[in-house]
This record gives C-alpha cells, sequence and structure tokens, in this order.
C-alpha cells in the first residue's frame, strides 16, 4: 500500500504490520470474565465473528464510528465488566470526538482497540481521509494517556494484558495489512442485540 | 395555549396532571416543564443522560446535573450521544439523549442502522428550533427535516406543547418505548418551553 502526495506524510511510528484475525483470535484468548466486546463496523466485527461467537460480542452491522461510544455504554452500564471495542482507523477519524469525552469520563473497564491499514478496506481499499495520522498521538492528545502502538503480536498480548488490569481506559493502536476479513457476520440485528443481552445477563437465557 | 407558554413560569399548571401509581405525589406536582421531565424520568428509572447542549434545555441539564440519582454529561456529537445510551440499555441501564433540532439532523443514519434496526428503546428529546419566532433561517429550514425523518423510519414521535400533558405523554411514552422494544422522540415545542428568542 502506498499513500502518494499526502504532503510527505509518514508514519510515525516502527509497529509491525500484523494480521487482525490473528490479533482477534490472541485478544479472545486472554478473555477469561465474561468481558464484551463491541466489533465496529466491517471487517473489525466480521473477524471477531469468526474468532468465535461469543455471547458477550456485539457485531456492529451499521453507525459507522460508533463501536467505541456503544462499548463506553455499556461500561458505564455494567461498571464490573472490562469492555473492549474494536474499531477500524476509518471508522475512528469520521468520531474522533468519542476519543475526548472518553477521557472526560474516564471509564476504568474500557478498553479501545484500533486495527490501522490506513484504508477503507471494505468499500474498495480506498486510502483514508488521513491514512498517515498518528491515531495514538490524537489519542493521547485526547486525554487517553494510556495509549500505544503495539510493536509486534508479543507487545499486543502484553498490552492486553495490561489493559485488563482495569485501570483504564486505554488505547491499543495495531497496523494490520489489508487482507479481508475470514468470514461474514450474520446480518441479524435484532438476534446479535438479543444474544448480546443475554451474554451480559441484562435477560436470563431462559427468557 | 399561547398565553400558557408565555406565563410558562408561573406554577399552577399542574392541577390536571394525573397522579400516576408509580410516581410520587411530590413528583406529579412538579410546576415547570423541566421539573416535570426530571421526575418522569426519574419515575421511570431512567438513570443515563447524555446531551449535545441547547439554550432553553439549560435548566433542565443543570438540574440533572445537580441530582445525584442521574449520570449527566456531554457527548461531543449526537451521533455519538446515541451510541452511548444504546451501549449503556444493553448492559441493563435506561438512557435518554438531548439535543436541539440541528443536531437531530445528524442522526438519521444512527436511527436507522442501529437504534431501530436492533430494536433499542431510545428516549430522545428535542428541543425544537426553528419555529414559532425562529431568528435564525439555518434553524427553520432543519426544523422542516425532523418529523419527515421520523416518519419516514416509523419511530414515535410527539410533539409536546402543554404542561398539563406533560407528564403523561412523557411517563407513557417511556413505558411504550420499553415495552415495545422502540425508539420515541419527544419534540419539546416552543409552546412549551418557551424557546429561544432573538435578543439583538
Amino acid at each position: 500500500m502506498t499513500h502518494t502526495k499526502s504532503s510527505g506524510a509518514t508514519r510515525a511510528h516502527n509497529a509491525k504490520v500484523m494480521n487482525r484475525f490473528e490479533l482477534t483470535k490472541r485478544l479472545v484468548g486472554q478473555l477469561k470474565a465474561g468481558e464484551a466486546v463491541i466489533g465496529g463496523i466491517g471487517n473489525a466485527n466480521f473477524d471477531l465473528w469468526a474468532s468465535g461467537q461469543r455471547p458477550q460480542n456485539f457485531y456492529m452491522l451499521g453507525s459507522m464510528g460508533l463501536a467505541i461510544p456503544i462499548a463506553f455504554g455499556v461500561a458505564i452500564a455494567q461498571p464490573r465488566r472490562h469492555v473492549i471495542a474494536l474499531e477500524g482507523d476509518g471508522s475512528l477519524l469520521m468520531q474522533l470526538g468519542c476519543l475526548a469525552t472518553v477521557a472526560e469520563r474516564a471509564p476504568k473497564n474500557l478498553t479501545i482497540v484500533i486495527w490501522d491499514n490506513g484504508i477503507y478496506q471494505i468499500t474498495g481499499s480506498q486510502p483514508t481521509a488521513a491514512p498517515a495520522a498518528d491515531l495514538v498521538a490524537i489519542a493521547r492528545g485526547a486525554g487517553i494517556a494510556n495509549s500505544a502502538w503495539a510493536a509486534d503480536e508479543a507487545d499486543f498480548d502484553r498490552l492486553v494484558t495490561s489493559a485488563l488490569k482495569g485501570e483504564g481506559p486505554s488505547l491499543i493502536a495495531v497496523r494490520i495489512d489489508d487482507k479481508p476479513a475470514v468470514a461474514t457476520t450474520d446480518r441479524d440485528p435484532v438476534q446479535i442485540r438479543e444474544r448480546f443481552m443475554r451474554g451480559l445477563e441484562v435477560k436470563s437465557a431462559s427468557a | 395555549m399561547a398565553t400558557k407558554c408565555l406565563t410558562k413560569n408561573n406554577t399552577n399548571f399542574s392541577a390536571g396532571v394525573p397522579v400516576f401509581s408509580d410516581m410520587k405525589d411530590s413528583q406529579t406536582r412538579a410546576s415547570t416543564w423541566h421539573e416535570t421531565i426530571l421526575a418522569t424520568l426519574k419515575a421511570n428509572d431512567v438513570k443515563l443522560i447524555v446531551y449535545v447542549p441547547d439554550r432553553v434545555f439549560t435548566p433542565l441539564i443543570k438540574a440533572l446535573h445537580a441530582d445525584p440519582f442521574f449520570t449527566t454529561f456531554a457527548a461531543a456529537r449526537e451521533e455519538e450521544a446515541l451510541g452511548i445510551i444504546t451501549g449503556a440499555w444493553m448492559g441493563g441501564l435506561r438512557g435518554a439523549v438531548l439535543m436541539q433540532t440541528s443536531g437531530f439532523a445528524t442522526i438519521p443514519n444512527t436511527l436507522a442502522s442501529l437504534v431501530v434496526p436492533c430494536q433499542i428503546p431510545a428516549l430522545i428529546f428535542v428541543s425544537e428550533r426553528g419555529t414559532l419566532g425562529e431568528f435564525n433561517l439555518g434553524q427553520a429550514l432543519v426544523c422542516k427535516t425532523v418529523r419527515p425523518v421520523l416518519n419516514s423510519l416509523a419511530v414515535e414521535n410527539i410533539t409536546i406543547t402543554r404542561q398539563d400533558e406533560l407528564a403523561f405523554t412523557v411517563d407513557r411514552s417511556i413505558k411504550q418505548a420499553v415495552a415495545t422494544q422502540a425508539p420515541v422522540t419527544f419534540i419539546l415545542s416552543p409552546l412549551l418551553t418557551g424557546g429561544k428568542v432573538f435578543e439583538g
């Protein structure tokens, strides 16, 4: 992937380019306490779906940019449950203000993971509005001090372990390749929402 | 009705407010529109309030912040506010959003691709700008989009003009939203709130 004529912008970090599905599996593998995961629109939730359909997963089929606000809302409602938002870089660019809102409220049980490939992959892999933007610097500037690029897979694992301790909010940004998701979420919003609410024990499984 | 709006700070509109079995008498005796809304939200266990401000909402927002029953804060954008209360509902916490008409115009995609298809009983309070004495042409135009958007999505929307109908309308509509798992929009007319007038 090349970014041309974008005012000579270069990436502000040397993070390894990794694979979203592989890292989604590594993330889910660390979840042992019923953590909620919100998968953002497109490949973020497709790969979450492909990683195994935990009842505590919510798959966002529209409303681009709202994975973090939705996760934040869950985190407010259930302060004892850790909540993770998986969001693409293009989606985050659409709703940057939410980082400042999260920083201001500072929910300890919220972790944000940004998959950054610099492209709108699902619409034809066009470069995003700002493929070279340093999203970690933006998050820190918004007030989420605990924000970092994952240098490689082992560093990602370490950052996730640290984030799950509940001293958030924290943000982990990951450079990823341009490979599409390995599966596609069943597009049934009511079933997704209903299963999620049962997974969060808001509704009983027998209801 | 117009006379009522001009005297909205008077205190005797509560005489006709019906008493609900699950609302304390003191709550139904609220005397202003914002006191009535606060009391009705509380009676229905709506604890999370996320807003993008509006001048007309100022007394309501102040009162919500001052009441520890509520978790109240501003979001940077109306879509974001709606996303937050959607997550909260799925996590077991009832929430409402406050915005003005121009802010409403930023949320149709969130309604159409999240709130409506996921059957979220989002409670949306819109302060109506753009009518009954508007001084800003942009507000006057964007106001005209609110009801057609809501009607095209089949989202319940209720324009409230009268203090004596406010508690009943909001209370019953919150209960209906929750029972039917569907959003509801309350459009608060200047006839109820006094609106915002040109001071220049």
